[in-house]
């Protein structure tokens, strides 16, 4: 399939699969078996200006939209999520700023977020709220010219690693959704601290914890847009990335396809290749089927967003929900295909599935991907009666 | 501090096969790449700005093609380009090859350091590093493993050994050859991409370096190429691991197995 990428596409394309073939395969499993940051290979991601990629041009940025971004998770989701998704949820964090920062907040923290420096988290999900994340509990109370923010972050990604933490939080409770605002809080603010980190099922180059505040001061100049603008930045801010999330789908899918055909196409059994048997190409053709038409979804979604639309919660969440269950069927496909090899940790399949489940959970649950397509669905179709 | 790479361009050995029977390299279709070596050379050259500011300039002799190498170099992050591209420079040997670059160094100027790589991948003989050198009249050091330190006109360094490594300083400018234990190369960048892609590259001819035409090309190369042939394959290879006495076990066994002792 061609889907008439610029030259400039294909070259960030192909930058991108230098990286994942020449600095993430080879310690991938490692990363996994170890639960490491991969530090090493942000610092690649970071020289090789990946970083800069979404970031205006005037911040010192390439000024590239969702496809190019798309572009890049696809491929580093193809050698490993783990490390996909920390590229990824660096530009999570960064959207609340690049949405609705000032001009001062995107002059202070954008060229740092350029050039690789600042890693960035977002942080809205809590013990307590997770797919209600109107139930938030972490609070952030003016004084003077600070706010104090008191309250815990569940599940963050990039926690402790980011320099950077765009957070939620309630300003005034007695505005119910209407009472929670977005800051921005630097590491190494006095108060602010990380619970230990997760050990996951997947995705465990990635690292996950906690966010802490004890009466944790931060400057008023830090609060994203106004007061009470917190859920409303929130949800665009999702919008805007969930599109990222389906091309890690795509990604984890087109590498699980690509390492079970190699692998098929030498295992001999009754006297020939698997791939001999229908069964097993039937197989492969329905994954890459269904792969190639979750990219197409999110490519057309992400030029979708690109071409300035103004409202796409139903598109990036179609984006979202198609190319992540396509790639826990097609990553439990390829294990399949390759037997209790595909089982072994010998090959990266097993990885893959294990890593491809997240997807279907994070950035809002594939349930609520549901409910946000329906509820578009149906209020359209009351709009037209 | 100015750093001079010297860049060549080679055919992707991984990608090139013999021709038995008239035992030359099928180069045909095979893909062109930096010289593997030269990557580390690079790498540490864009090192040393990073630390010590100044300016990388990556020079090839090549054909016209060779410069896909140096739009690499720039992709890479190295600031200016030269090629040295004339019909004259044509069936170098190292030694014309050398006389040709250390030309172009000479007219490039001002430079504190000049990195080459250890040896290409296809002529291997690792001859135009130090007769490089020696055409500057520049100190040569080979096989550098690590930088310790730069400072003025002075560098200490690491250079590898069959059996551990020397402590060397030298005086600069000089020539260095790299290993590629001395670093682990970075992958080029978006912006580097998009400069190179743009890039117009005017080549040095044998005139504008102010070459001797005897000293160049085929007129200038004293080699004679008598006979060219693939080394004959080693034989079966066993490496022994486990605690020393393992290993001793381990050999007289085999050893004796074969009635070799
Ligand atoms: C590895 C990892 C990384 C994460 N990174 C971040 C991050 O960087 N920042 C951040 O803010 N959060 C992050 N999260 C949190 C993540 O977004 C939440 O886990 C997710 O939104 C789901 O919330 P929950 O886990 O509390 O599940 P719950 O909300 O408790 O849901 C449990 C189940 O009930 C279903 N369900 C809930 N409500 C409904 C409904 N109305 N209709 C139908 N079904 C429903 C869900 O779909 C799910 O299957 C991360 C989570 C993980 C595991
Ligand atoms: C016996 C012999 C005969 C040859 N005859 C011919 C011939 O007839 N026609 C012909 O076209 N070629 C010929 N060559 C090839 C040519 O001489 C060499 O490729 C060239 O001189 C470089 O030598 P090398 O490949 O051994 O490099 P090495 O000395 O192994 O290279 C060491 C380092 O020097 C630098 N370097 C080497 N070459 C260049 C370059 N061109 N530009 C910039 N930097 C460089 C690089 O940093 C490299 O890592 C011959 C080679 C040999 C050995």
């Amino acid at each position: 399939m061609d889907y008439l990428l610029t030259e400039e596409q294909i070259m960030i394309r192909d930058l991108a699969r230098q990286i994942a073939v020449e600095k993430i395969v080879p310690v991938r499993a490692e990363l996994d078996e170890q639960n490491k940051f991969p530090r090493d290979i942000m610092k690649s991601i970071a020289q090789a200006d990946l970083y800069a990629l979404f970031i205006p041009e005037a911040y010192g940025g390439l000024g590239k939209k969702s496809l190019e971004l798309c572009i890049v998770v696809e491929e580093l989701s193809k050698a490993c999520l783990g490390v996909a998704t920390t590229y990824a949820s660096s530009a999570l964090g960064t959207y609340p700023i690049l949405l609705y920062g000032s001009e001062e907040q995107k002059k202070k923290f954008l060229p740092d977020v350029a050039s690789g420096k600042s890693l960035v988290a977002f942080g809205l999900t809590e013990a307590n709220a997770g797919s209600d994340a109107s139930g938030i509990q972490t609070t952030a109370k003016l004084e003077g010219n600070e706010y104090v923010l008191n309250g815990t972050k569940q599940w963050i990604t990039n926690g402790g690693e980011a320099e950077l933490y765009t957070i939620i939080a309630i300003t005034d409770k007695s505005k119910g959704p209407r009472g929670a605002s977005a800051f921005i809080v630097e590491k190494g603010t006095p108060g602010f601290t990380f619970g230990k980190k997760e050990n996951k099922m997947g995705i465990r180059a990635s690292s996950t914890t906690e966010l802490i505040f004890n009466n944790c001061r931060i400057p008023k100049e830090n609060l994203i847009s106004k007061q009470g603008m917190g859920f409303i930045i929130a949800m665009k801010t999702l919008d805007s990335s969930r599109t990222g999330v389906g091309a890690m789908g795509v990604g984890v899918a087109q590498g699980a396809i690509d390492e079970s055909i190699s692998f098929a196409k030498n295992r001999v059994q009754f006297g020939q290749p698997i791939t001999s048997f229908q069964a097993i190409q039937h197989m492969f053709a329905d994954m890459q089927t269904q792969t190639e038409a979750a990219r197409a979804l999110v490519y057309s979604v992400a030029r979708f967003i690109d071409s300035g639309a103004k409202d796409f919660s139903r598109a990036s969440a179609m984006a979202k929900l198609f190319g992540t269950d396509v790639s826990m069927k097609v990553t439990t496909d390829a294990v399949q295909i390759m037997g209790g090899s595909g089982y072994m940790k010998e090959y990266p399949a097993e990885k893959m599935m294990r890593d491809a489940k997240i997807l279907q959970i994070f950035e809002g649950a594939n349930q609520i991907q549901r409910n946000v397509i329906a509820l578009d669905m149906v209020r359209e179709a009351t709009r037209a009666k | 501090m100015n750093i001079i790479v010297l860049v060549k361009q080679v055919p992707d050995t991984s990608e090139v096969k013999i021709n038995r029977e008239t035992n030359t390299l099928i180069r045909d279709g095979v893909p062109s790449i930096i010289n593997p070596y030269d990557r580390y050379a690079i790498e540490e050259a864009l090192r040393l700005r990073e630390k010590h500011g100044g300016k990388v300039t990556a020079v090839t002799m090549g054909p016209p093609q060779a410069v896909e190498a140096l739009k690499e170099a720039v992709s890479l992050g190295v600031d200016d380009v030269v090629l040295l591209s004339d019909r004259a420079f044509a069936g170098a040997d190292t030694w014309a090859t050398s006389y040709a670059l250390s030309q172009g160094i000479r007219k490039i100027g001002d430079f504190d350091l000049v990195i080459a790589g250890k040896q290409a991948i296809d002529g291997d003989t690792a001859q135009v590093g130090p007769e490089t050198a020696d055409m500057l009249g520049i100190p040569f050091v080979a096989y550098i493993r690590k930088i310790e330190q730069v400072e003025g006109k002075k560098m200490v360094a690491e250079r590898l050994m069959d059996e551990g490594y020397d402590v060397v300083e030298t005086s600069l400018p000089a020539l260095i050859t790299v290993v590629k234990e001395i670093n682990e190369p970075r992958v080029p960048s978006l912006k580097g991409k998009m400069k190179a892609k743009s890039l117009k590259v005017a080549a040095w001819s044998a005139a504008d370096i102010g070459a001797d035409e005897n000293k160049i090309g085929l007129r200038g190369s004293p080699t004679q190429v008598v006979r060219i042939f693939p080394p004959s394959p080693r034989g079966q290879r066993e490496i022994l691991s486990g605690s020393v006495e393992e290993q001793v076990a381990h050999l007289a066994k085999k050893l004796k197995a074969q009635s070799l002792i």
